[in-house]
């Protein structure tokens, strides 16, 4: 299984059946598809490039174009049962605003980040001097989307001080994944490639 | 021309009943002249309502009888097609105002015994569905799986959503608006004012004594048929190339291609089409403003509906912009609804809906698809 398929799986395991979904920069729909089929869900999604937002339809789930900055703030209080963000929130404009939107809109919400405290990342720049480029941090610093990019610890301490719960937290390393109820261990830091947390308000 | 005393080959459903209009008046007998395609199931659940544009008719997938030409959507709609005659059951009725065999201002006036002319009601879009909407009841149809239109039959398909919600299963509004712009507005006022300019409009009695205004009729149509290209559609089908000749002729005969492309439309729009229904019909689409109309935000109108929507817009449309379809898309998020929306990549104007347009035939089928599954058809 590749890392995506991966990711894709662990989220999965994380939604309720049966319930209303918001994926937030659902590209060609693989997600909202596995929830679909999987989860029984009603999925929507919302996609800044239209030609995946066309290849969403094609697959009959419902998506349309959109700006995750610009656009979230049309959607109702609670609309959803549970919105998602999959490796998506280092790419916006507002990390802090988006994730105040997240569990405005969703009774939930599930947040997927790279780990910039990965130890690969860390020695990347620590020894190396060089901008880190990894199996998930794969482009060049000048081509990057990569705006705002966090650690595990980061991306806790901004959930804290919006009072935001995160009741678990999936950690991923090439071989080993972990899963917590609450808070992940100190050094998952260090050892996670990439962390998908449950949170709420 | 007078189509009503000349009945088309297609199926009428006509009424000794009332229509009461959005105008206050009413109609005394309807007849709605349509055409169906498919088999309608035991559950009357797989049925489609396609709804024309202005100067559509009820024939989207079979023959024309007036111009022989193939159904106005024949590559959407039919067997193994994106709007699947073999699974679905689809009618298409021409519109009330129309002039293809609906009521409408050509119609005979029970109460005169002469044709409507200009004492027709002025209709709006509104009225268009609650007739339409008396055509499904006939059939015993409870709940329509969609109703698909593009332009003004975009127009009509969210009228149905707003007023008739727990009717329809989804809603495909496509290259439309949920109101008529000032520009809109005001390239309809061309083509009335060019009919209405013809003498032999005859304040709108041509019918009655005998002329015909097919000068006017026809600019009108050459005015609205620009609207409907695009400037890059224009270049590459024209460009400034002459008209059978050589050289310009430095007087005012049909010189290039387009001109002479313009006055065929113009032309042979007259053979198949009534003045007077052009204004009327034009006339409904100016007023459509779905917001005044309901007295409500376009967000409170369709506000936790659960029809299911596909909205579609094409890159090189001016004339209704992907921008005046979006707008319905952010109030529809706004109000909790499941919305699909679709932008096509295309520079063949506000036309390209009716045209080749492999991704939007692909979004057509694959939501119509998941809405067939969710019904269990």
């Amino acid at each position: 299984m590749n890392n995506k398929r991966i990711d894709l799986e662990l989220i999965t395991s994380l939604v309720d059946k049966k319930i209303r979904v918001l994926d937030v920069g659902c590209g060609n729909g693989e997600l909202l598809q596995s929830l679909k089929t999987k989860n029984d869900v009603i999925g929507q999604g919302l996609e800044l490039k239209q030609e995946r937002v066309n290849q969403c339809v094609e697959k009959g789930l419902s998506a349309i174009q959109g700006d995750a900055d610009k656009d979230l703030s049309l959607y109702p209080d609670q609309s959803f049962d549970c919105v998602i963000l999959s490796q998506t929130i280092q790419a916006t404009g507002d990390p802090k605003l988006i994730l105040k939107e997240l569990i405005r809109i969703g009774k939930k919400a599930i947040v997927s980040i790279p780990n910039f405290g990965y130890w690969k990342v860390r020695l990347s720049l620590g020894i190396n001097g060089r901008m880190p480029r990894t199996k998930k941090l794969i482009y060049n610093w000048y081509d990057t989307p990569n705006i705002h990019l966090c650690t595990i610890l980061d991306f806790i301490n901004l959930c804290n001080e919006l009072n935001i719960q995160i009741e678990k937290t999936i950690t991923l390393s090439s071989n080993n994944n972990k899963s917590y109820n609450g808070l992940p261990n100190k050094l998952s830091n260090l050892f996670s490639e990439e962390a998908i947390f449950l949170i709420k308000s | 021309m007078t189509f009503e005393q000349n009945k088309l080959p297609c199926s009428y459903f006509t009424e000794k009943k009332s229509l009461l209009l959005e105008n206050g008046t009413s109609i005394d007998e309807l007849t709605v002249a349509y055409e169906s395609y498919g088999k309608l199931n035991k559950n009357k659940t797989n049925a489609i309502i396609v709804c024309h544009a202005l100067s559509g008719d009820q024939f989207v997938a079979s023959k024309n009888p007036i111009t022989e030409k193939d159904g106005w959507w024949d590559r959407m709609v039919g067997p193994g097609k994106p709007i699947d005659t073999d699974k679905y059951f689809i009618i298409c009725a021409n519109v009330l105002g129309g002039c293809i065999g609906s009521t409408g201002p050509t119609s005979i006036n029970p109460n005169t015994n002469e044709a409507y002319g200009l004492s027709f009601p002025v209709i709006t879009i509104s009225d268009m569905v609650n007739a339409q909407l008396r055509l499904i009841n006939n059939f015993g149809i409870e709940k329509l799986l969609a109703v698909i239109g593009g332009s003004m039959g975009g127009m009509q398909v969210l009228e149905w959503a707003a007023s008739y919600p727990e009717k329809l299963f989804s809603a495909i509004p496509i290259a439309t608006s949920s109101r008529h712009t000032a520009q809109n507005i005001a390239f309809h006022e061309l083509g009335r004012q060019a009919i209405m300019a013809d003498p032999e409009w005859s304040g709108g009695n041509y019918i009655k004594l005998g002329t015909s205004p097919t000068k006017g009729l026809s600019i009108a149509r050459m005015t609205a048929h620009v609207t409907y290209l695009s400037e890059a559609s224009l270049t590459k089908k024209f460009g400034r190339r002459l008209q059978d000749k050589e050289e310009v002729s430095f007087g005012f005969d049909a010189d290039f291609q387009i001109e002479s492309y313009l006055r065929h439309q113009g032309l042979t729009f007259v053979d198949r089409f009534d003045a007077n229904s052009y204004l009327y019909i034009t006339r409904a689409m100016d007023y459509f403003d779905l917001e005044k109309t309901h007295g409500k935000t376009l967000t409170e109108i369709f506000e936790k509906t659960k029809t299911r929507f596909l909205i579609a817009s094409f890159t090189g449309d001016w004339l209704y912009p992907p921008s005046e379809n979006l707008m319905i898309v952010r109030a529809l998020s706004a109000g909790g609804v499941d919305v699909s929306f679709v932008n096509i990549e295309s520079d063949k104007g506000h036309d390209a809906f009716l045209l080749d347009e492999p991704e939007f035939d692909g979004a057509m089928r694959g939501f119509l698809d998941s809405v067939s599954k969710e019904v269990n058809i």
